[in-house]
């Protein structure tokens, strides 16, 4: 390195991603990037794209005391000048579709094109959900044979669609739960969540109306099983668990768990993040479990969608199934399909109809075109993947400042620490992830699991190629290998990204959080 | 079937190699044998691409939507246009494939969009504060009510009889264990009763704008009885361009469904649901709120912010458990609010009050027909009819028109948009004439 960050910033000319040309994963010109105008900025009076329908009847006007006096300020604009700004937008994100993002915990495997075709299908779009069933029975069907494989791949066989996302899976998990002891005359005050958890689980509890009691983990990254022992009485009403868990750890006293679970009399809860190791191998209600989630949104390919929409599914099992939401889609004896809401001891509902149906049709048609056989393979490859890469960071050193913070084979994902480079380079993870942005690679999770110092938590998927994850290892290597030489530069990173690092800090103190108009 | 995978079996041999195991199997020793599942899926072998379009295509055809029939069904989702850039848009990979925007410096877009979308919710509800989305309307209702339970540490809830009943399902479920308790207000002729300031143990008020059975509340009225409870109100966005704001009201909270805003019906989602409140309650919202900053050269930029809020922070101490949200299609609101513009949201809703007050009086006045209240409404209204609802319901859609929800016994709601031409409401009212005669 012969320029320093010194002197990119004595010398205006020079701009920061020609210094350390990189493959940068979102490029922009600098005139470009000086031009980072919202769509209000773009307003001008009078301009417009909408053209209203024909006035066809008399004209009415609302009485005056419920008139709003001033229009709300949303922009003026044609519709070629909002087709560019959305589309310029876009070029400013990084997406799956254009590179690997090993994204630990969130499976971001390809979202397969044909789901979007047959979600757009008129039927599917244009189909209000107060339809009578009698005349929705496609949609229900197609509900019922989700539900049907959902609970198939969870060894659970009640399965409720409803819930939107993962945490509000969680939320119906913790819900039943409550409803099941209740119905027993049986009042509990805790749920139990290891450690590693997801910061949605303690969440989770306390919406739940719980208090969180957290639960070790041991040498071998699984639940620290006396801790558990001791923790385990008739107060506590669940335990939420991973398995593997967020460290793509496979617990393997999963048995021994779910029983001293089951002894206190509480439901043992399947948080299915990690679903995607185990496919066609192991299931949770194999393992003891009493209630999972499932992330649609991960697992079963509904894109992302930069933060949503996703599906968060529920199975139970047969004791936990009189209080699953309602209303729940049911086959009749007559073969057709209906919407049960006759469900007394049911939570009731989580929400507005029936759930995010479009994500359905998407994860309903990944389970037709896989198979059973395919999502086996699915889980082996993504297993396999994942192990590979970890191989292939040794092979090349970089394991030796990264060290796996558990040193086995992994599930899915593995965690590594950043605590050695740090100490050694330092180079803290959030320079080593910055910096991967100028190298056209998303970075994996950081930070997390809490437990691990200097977390990156990484999961390839198994759609990936054996090349795309060589490559990634290599830009792992020359991002130490350069850190050993000259660490300001991964401090300093990213460099050719449309913006470089923000102020975060400053973001919070003084939020701005809408466009003053 | 394998099917998105690209592990060819030299690739499988190699990386086996590298890893130092024998097999795929191998890599699963630490599943305990008693838990294995020891035997295939029962879930059908995969299928070629043009089979499961085939199937979907199949079981599409077997629903009548919107497209098949004159639909006045509404109740919370309303069949309105979904102009063809946002399908373009929404398309994009780089919208439609990332993960939450975890790294600002690759995620301006979707940063940049959730701002812009911030800007319109408080722009549409006249509150200072909107999040970058929750679920939906009813989940946003019961969020809400979390919110307030936990900012005022009060526990009682006053909820209209009038508020959408899928929003008071959701949440009495939601609240379950919070140790609160949950009290009806009543309606008279379309709108909530509220005469005198509410008792100190209340922790919040919610209504509907327009309620559930199409009318216009009087929030001015209503809020002037909150004391120090929040009031929360549950309103549909599109309505806001006519209606008055509820944040010059009074209003502390306003949630609701953003699936009129650019989002097709999807037989129920995903859609999204918006949350907008008082400045005061800045730091309890729930979910993603991104705000404008500046990078290292000083330029422009967006990150996630007031993250000490959320779940992977605080985890039993953030304000929500809430996670992945709705942000494409809360794009799709931003797009839509923008196509609409300023002065289209306008006509738009006057369109729809024109055209509402036209099919009210049209259909009131067939005989056996009633209204269920005389109160103004925007886009919506609630009939009462001589015969039994669900079987009108029947009647008219065996004729190709779907005369809206049946609400109870006799309560029809009837929801127009702006597909609803006088034509299809002629229509409507000669098939409810033949029905009720
Ligand atoms: C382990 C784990 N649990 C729960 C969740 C929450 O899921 P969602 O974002 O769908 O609410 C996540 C998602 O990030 C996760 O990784």
């Amino acid at each position: 390195m012969s320029i320093t960050e010194n002197q990119l910033h004595a010398d205006p000319s020079i701009e920061a991603h020609e210094l350390h040309p990189q493959r940068s994963a979102v490029i922009e010109t600098e005139q470009q990037r000086d031009h980072a105008k919202t769509i209000y900025e773009k307003s001008k009076p009078g301009r417009r794209a909408f053209v209203a329908p024909e006035l066809d009847v008399p004209k009415h006007e609302l009485p005056a005391k419920f008139r709003r006096a001033e229009a709300p300020k949303l922009p003026e604009i044609a519709e070629p000048e909002i087709v560019r700004h959305y589309n310029r937008l876009s070029k400013r994100n990084f997406d799956l579709d254009s590179g690997f993002y090993p994204l630990g915990s969130c499976t971001m495997k390809h979202n397969p094109k044909l789901h979007e075709r047959v979600a757009a299908l008129p039927g599917h779009a244009r189909l209000h959900p107060l339809t009578n069933p009698k005349r929705a029975q496609g949609a229900l069907e197609l509900m019922h044979s989700l539900q049907v494989a959902l609970g198939e791949i969870a060894g659970l066989p009640h399965v409720s669609l409803q819930p939107s996302a993962g945490s509000h899976g969680e939320l119906a998990g913790v819900l039943v739960t409550r409803a099941y002891h209740e119905d027993r005359g049986d009042f509990r005050t805790k749920i139990l969540t290891p450690d590693t958890a997801h910061g949605t689980n303690p969440a989770t509890v306390t919406m739940g109306g719980y208090e969180v009691v957290k639960v070790g983990t041991n040498a071998d990254g699984g639940v620290d099983i006396e801790d558990l022992r001791a923790k385990a009485d008739d107060q506590v009403a669940c335990l939420m668990l991973t398995n593997p868990n967020t460290l793509g750890v496979f617990d393997a006293n999963i048995e021994e768990i779910a029983k001293i679970v089951h002894g206190v009399g509480a439901t043992l809860y399947y948080d299915g993040a990690n679903l995607n190791a185990v496919m066609g191998k192991t299931r949770p209600g194999d393992m003891g479990f009493d209630i999972v989630h499932y992330n649609l949104h991960k697992t079963f390919t509904q894109p992302h969608g930069g933060g949503g929409p996703g599906a968060g599914p529920i199975a139970v099992s047969d004791r936990i199934e009189p209080y699953i939401t309602k209303p729940q889609v049911v086959k009749l004896e007559d073969g057709t399909f209906d919407l049960d809401f006759d469900r007394p001891k049911s939570i009731g509902r989580l929400r507005g109809f029936q759930g995010n149906f479009g994500v359905f049709v998407r994860s309903y048609a990944y389970i037709l075109s896989l198979g059973g056989d395919g999502l086996q393979e699915a889980s082996e490859l993504a297993v396999l993947n994942a192990n590979y890469l970890l191989a292939k960071l040794r092979e090349l050193g970089v394991t030796d400042l990264l060290p796996p913070a558990y040193d086995r084979l992994c599930m899915h994902e593995f965690v590594l620490s950043g605590a050695p480079m740090k100490r050694e380079l330092g180079l803290k993870t959030l320079d080593l992830a910055k910096r991967l942005l100028d190298h056209n690679f998303h970075p994996p999770t950081v930070y997390f699991p809490l437990l691990v110092e200097e977390a990156l938590l990484i999961e390839p998927t198994e759609t990936e190629t054996k090349e795309t994850l060589d490559a990634f290892a290599e830009a792992m290597a020359e991002i130490l290998r350069e850190g050993a030489e000259d660490p300001e530069i991964a401090r300093n990173a990213p460099y050719g990204t449309p913006v470089r690092r923000l102020d975060e800090a400053g973001a919070a103190k003084r939020p701005v959080i809408r466009q003053p108009l | 079937m394998s099917r998105y995978t690209s592990a060819t079996e030299t690739d499988r041999q190699e990386m086996l190699a590298a890893i130092g195991v024998e097999s795929i199997d191998d890599l699963f020793a630490d599943v305990p044998e008693g838990v294995r599942l020891g035997r295939p899926l029962d879930i059908a072998p995969g299928k070629p691409e043009q089979e499961v379009f085939a199937r979907l295509r199949d079981l599409a055809a077997k629903n009548v939507s919107a497209e098949d029939e004159i639909s006045f069904l509404g109740a919370g989702m309303y069949d309105h246009y979904v102009p063809a850039l946002i399908d373009s848009i929404l398309s994009r990979s780089e919208f439609l494939t990332p993960y939450t925007p975890y790294q600002p410096e690759i995620s301006q877009g979707g940063l940049q969009v959730m701002f812009e979308y911030q800007t319109a919710i408080s722009e549409l509800t006249g509150l200072p504060v909107s999040n970058a989305s929750v679920y939906e309307g009813p989940s946003a209702v019961a969020a809400a009510g979390w919110l307030a339970h936990t900012h005022t540490k009060k526990t009682k809830f006053l909820v209209s009889e009038s508020l959408h009943p899928h929003s008071l399902e959701t949440l009495a479920t939601t609240s379950a264990g919070w140790g609160t308790t949950i009290e009806m207000l009543p309606v008279v002729n379309g709108l909530t009763q509220l005469d005198e300031v509410v008792g100190d143990d209340v922790a919040a008020i919610f209504v509907g704008q327009p309620n559930f059975h199409g009318a216009i509340e009087d929030i001015a009225a209503l809020s002037q009885f909150k004391g120090s409870a929040l009031l929360v109100v549950q309103a549909d966005p599109l309505t806001l361009g006519v209606l008055r704001s509820p944040g010059e009201d009074g209003v502390d909270i306003c949630v609701g469904e953003g699936q009129t805003l650019g989002n097709r019906l999807d037989f129920g989602g995903p859609s999204f649901g918006f949350f907008a409140a008082s400045q005061a309650l800045l730091r309890r919202m729930p979910g993603r709120i991104a705000g404008e900053t500046t990078d290292v050269d000083g330029r422009r930029g967006f990150v996630l912010t007031l993250q000490t809020r959320e779940q992977h922070i605080r985890r039993e101490k953030a304000t929500s458990n809430i996670c992945t949200a709705q942000a494409l299609n809360a794009l799709a609101g931003v797009i839509y609010l923008s196509w609409l513009g300023r002065e289209g949201l306008v006509e738009l809703g006057e369109l729809l009050v024109s055209r509402t007050h036209y099919a009210r009086e049209t259909l009131a006045a067939i005989d056996g027909v009633e209204l269920w209240h005389d109160q103004p409404v925007v886009r919506e209204f609630a009939l009462k009819l001589s015969k039994n609802a669900h079987e009108v319901v029947e009647f008219c859609s065996a004729r190709g028109v779907n005369p809206g929800f049946a609400f109870d016994d006799n309560g029809l709601l009837v929801a127009i948009t702006e597909q609803r031409s006088k034509a299809d409401i002629d229509r409507l009212a000669e098939v409810l004439k033949e029905a009720l005669a």
